[in-house]
């Protein structure tokens, strides 16, 4: 079904109030239209420069694309060939752009030093590559730290045939994470101070108030050296949490009207940010993530972890305004925006949640299949770190801790929503909507584990950052291979990796969910055969932006078998 | 190479991979975790499990494949730089953790106790600097350390280098080499043995505590504890434990990085020490009210 074109029309005005957003992303949005000029069509230009924007009554500093934060939503249709021209205004750094979920030709992907040479100040460089897919998408910066300073932006892809989620209109939902400090101080205050930016760590006060962890919880994590508040490294005390580059006081708006199907495409655009969705008083069925569409399944709420995107489907039947809420996962914020049937009527925000309290299970120890007399760490058979438990891992000072005793935690909500009622979106109640591509068996097996040091802000596959490792990881071109991410550390780690999409191991055959970002629950594993069929060399990484920056990534190779 | 063999070795180890432990119930092997299939059913997909006869890994390509596309001699550079960029950076910190005034009956000083470091994860330079002063009498004990410091586990540096006294006094060259980090229960602590250019030892412990009451109000415990192995009659050093300073100091972080505090700082010097004090008509030390400033960038 398309969307009424009509309907647009009719209450279109409004988003002229405020010339300088893109239309999708104006302060009160009619919903997409079906050909936004500037940004569809077979040549776009796309120009990176230094930007002031007003984010919540505040001038601050950003890198913006065509002159906004986020840049132009590129409305693109699969089957059709499209050049973009990125021309880089920025006085003194190189840039570049990564498609994301895109499957281009890994020459086409935007990450500078393996794919491309990057595109240097004042200079610029054409990427021109055919449209395969359909679906929500979104491209941002792979230089330096630029993608916090708001150098990203939506793609949709509307597909070459009839699309095969109805619905009457569609929003597009950026969630992104804002900071006045640039992201270098952030980087470097988080290499200097373990907890710099957590404003809600356990107290003195809080122990006398009976909040929190028991006083021997405390000191067993004490002793372990681990704080259980450690759950977002950069939070609510510097970001300002935006849908479509709008703090939650501007009240950005996506209107509707009653009896409606609205689709709202997610994607979740933020350097450090899982958030908690939800629309209170409205049902959401998920149809798509990353891209491709699924069975429909009914929630309250849903997690999205950094770079994954979400399509749902919400038919708000009353008229009335309803708030669209995306907490930060530690609870120290959120982003709010307001469904309406018309401009002017502002939902209210609801109050913060707690901010969760990290569990052993969350260390990799599930104690619930323990006896609870064994709490004491040390005198356990199972050390935090014992090399037996991950052979070929060297034990450097980047790894804190190696989880005894990983779980598979795709049935279970993600951090801090287990207990707050209501349906809520595991990664294994996600079934393809059409049977995988490659059906196969994998023919081998690979691991790699997740680590980390909190107190030295060290990230690594397999303990090792990308500054110290010159090999890639290889694939044979078509080969399928089951791959398994093992969470050593007790934050979430969503892992994406470039020109390919895989299959979620999560019980559902042929129908796996087929992904581009995944994320792994602290203390948890996830498993995905992976067909590598994108020959070249493609990055893999976590997309905690500054967890990548520490050193979590590596390279792919995909090459012909050799003959 | 490394990465590759220590793929391989993980590959290697895969059937075993399972985290046996004794005695616990175990989660279901990978794989398998999620099948819940019907047994009568063929396995398809996903839900199948890789061939038992695993094939190794293939060896890691010796081209990067922008290369063909982009020239080599444009893409070095930026690899070199990509790689770099994610996890190689060198950073710095200056952290005063006393920076303060002494208020004593009769004799108000100051007292300053800090270090900065500049480098990578694993190696840097550090300077430390401590001492304490009374007004308008210039440094009494003050010293200056400049060490290489190497990261020896997730949470402790090894450090060595050279240790300067500028006080009041004979001034000494030490070579110095300790370790500093983050105990169980998160102290920080430090520990550093010194040996002079005349052959003297003497041993320094260091160890605070920062007890959070609010997110922003700290109240931080400290002692430092200092000791030598042998008289050092020039300096007025008696073999064993020499000094101790304990302190306790109520900061509140306006700014992480700017935390104005008071406290109480009681200092003394012990046993041999405390002799050559008494034979100088010098204090042995006391109580002092203090307040300042904790603080680094």
């Amino acid at each position: 079904m398309t969307p009424r074109r009509r309907d647009i029309l009719k209450i279109g005005g409004a988003g002229a109030l405020t010339a300088w957003w893109p239309g999708w992303a104006a302060a009160v949005s009619p919903g997409l239209p079906t050909a936004p000029p500037g940004v569809s069509g077979t040549d776009i230009e796309l120009r990176i420069a230094h930007h002031m924007v007003r984010i919540g009554g505040r001038e601050t500093h950003a890198i913006g694309i065509n002159g906004t934060v986020p840049g132009p939503l590129l409305r693109l249709r699969e089957g059709q060939d499209v050049r973009l021209t990125v021309i880089n205004d920025l006085p003194d750094e190189d840039t570049s752009i990564h498609w994301h979920g895109l499957l281009v030709p890994f020459q086409m992907d935007g990450v500078p030093g393996i794919s491309f040479p990057g595109i240097k100040a004042g200079g610029r460089f054409t990427y021109e590559f055919p449209i395969r897919q359909s679906g929500t998408y979104w491209y941002h910066s792979h230089s330096g730290l630029q993608e916090q300073m708001g150098h990203y932006g939506p793609i949709v892809i509307d597909p070459a045939g009839a699309d095969p989620i109805a619905y009457d209109r569609d929003h597009v939902i950026v969630l992104s994470d804002h900071s006045a400090i640039h992201p270098h101080t952030i980087f470097q205050r988080l290499k200097q101070q373990g907890g710099y930016f957590n404003y809600q760590k356990q107290t003195l006060a809080g122990q006398l108030a009976g909040r929190d962890q028991t006083p021997a919880e405390r000191r067993a994590w004490g002793k372990m050296r681990m704080d259980p508040t450690d759950i977002s490294d950069v939070t609510g005390s510097t970001y300002t949490y935006l849908v479509n580059g709008r703090g939650p006081a501007d009240g950005w708006t996506a209107l509707f009207r009653p009896g409606e199907r609205v689709r709202l495409r997610f994607v979740n655009a933020s350097a450090m940010t899982i958030f908690n969705v939800r629309i209170p008083g409205l049902r959401m069925s998920v149809v798509a993530t990353d891209g491709l569409p699924v069975r429909p399944v009914t929630v309250d709420a849903f997690q999205i972890a950094n770079a994954e995107t979400y399509d749902v489907i919400v038919t708000p039947v009353d008229d009335r305004a309803y708030g669209l809420v995306a907490e930060a996962i530690d609870r120290s914020g959120m982003a709010f925006a307001t469904l309406a049937p018309r401009p002017g009527l502002l939902a209210v925000a609801p109050p913060l949640g707690r901010r969760p309290v990290v569990t052993m299970k969350d260390m990799g120890m599930d104690m619930s299949a323990m006896d609870p007399d064994m709490v004491d760490m040390s005198s356990m058979h199972m050390g935090m770190r014992d090399s037996r438990n991950a052979p070929g891992l060297p034990l450097g000072p980047g790894v804190q801790t190696i989880a005894p005793m990983p779980a598979d935690r795709t049935a279970e909500p993600g951090q801090g929503l287990a207990d707050v009622g209501g349906k809520i979106l595991v990664y294994t109640d996600l079934v393809a909507a059409n049977r995988n591509p490659d059906v196969r068996a994998p023919s081998r097996k690979l691991q790699i584990h997740l680590t980390g040091n909190m107190e030295r802000y060290m990230w690594a596959f397999d303990g090792k950052k990308l500054s110290e490792v010159r090999d890639p990881i290889p694939f044979t071109a078509g080969e399928r291979v089951r791959i398994t991410l093992i969470n050593d550390t007790m934050m979430n780690h969503p892992i994406h990796l470039h020109g390919h999409f895989f299959e979620l191991v999560t019980g559902h055959g042929d129908h796996a969910p087929r992904k581009h970002t995944v994320n792994v629950q602290p203390g948890g594993m996830v498993t995905f055969d992976l067909t590598a069929n994108a020959v070249g060399d493609w990055a893999f990484h976590c997309h905690m932006l500054y967890h990548m920056h520490a050193g979590m990534m590596q390279v792919v190779s995909v090459r012909p078998a050799a003959a | 190479m490394k990465a590759l063999t220590c793929i391989a070795a993980l590959i290697a180890t895969a059937p075993a991979h399972a985290q046996t432990m004794p005695g616990m119930d175990m989660p279901a092997p990978i794989g398998d975790a999620a099948s819940h299939s019907t047994a009568s059913a063929e396995k398809v997909g996903t839900d199948q499990s890789p061939s038992d006869t695993a094939p190794p890994a293939p060896p890691p390509p010796a081209d990067h494949a922008a290369d063909a596309i982009w020239g080599a001699a444009a893409m070095a550079p930026a690899r070199e730089r990509m790689h770099h960029e994610h996890g190689g950076m060198r950073l710095h910190q200056i952290l005063f953790n006393l920076a303060e005034v002494q208020v004593r009956r009769g004799r108000e000083g100051y007292r300053w106790d800090g270090e900065g470091w500049w480098g990578g994860d694993i190696d840097r330079f550090v300077v430390k600097s401590e001492g304490e002063a009374q007004f308008g009498h210039g440094a009494r004990v003050a010293e200056v350390q400049w060490l290489y410091s190497r990261a020896i586990g997730p949470y402790y540096d090894l450090q060595g280098g050279v240790r300067q006294d500028i006080g009041a006094g004979v001034r000494r060259t030490y070579v110095s080499i300790g370790v500093e980090g983050l105990a169980p229960y998160w102290f920080e602590t430090e520990g550093t043995l010194f040996v002079s250019d005349k052959g003297d030892m003497l041993a320094r412990a260091e160890a605070w505590y920062d007890q959070r009451i609010t997110q922003r109000l700290v109240l931080q415990p400290r002692l430092e504890l200092n000791l030598a192995a042998q008289d050092v009659p020039e300096q007025r050093i008696g073999k064993g434990l020499s000094t101790a300073e304990l302190g306790l100091r109520l900061r509140y972080e306006i700014r992480r990085e700017f935390a104005p505090y008071l406290g109480l700082s009681w200092d003394r010097k012990i046993g041999r020490t405390a002799g050559y004090a008494r034979r100088d008509g010098d204090g042995r030390g006391g109580a002092a009210a203090v307040f300042g400033v904790r603080g680094w960038f």
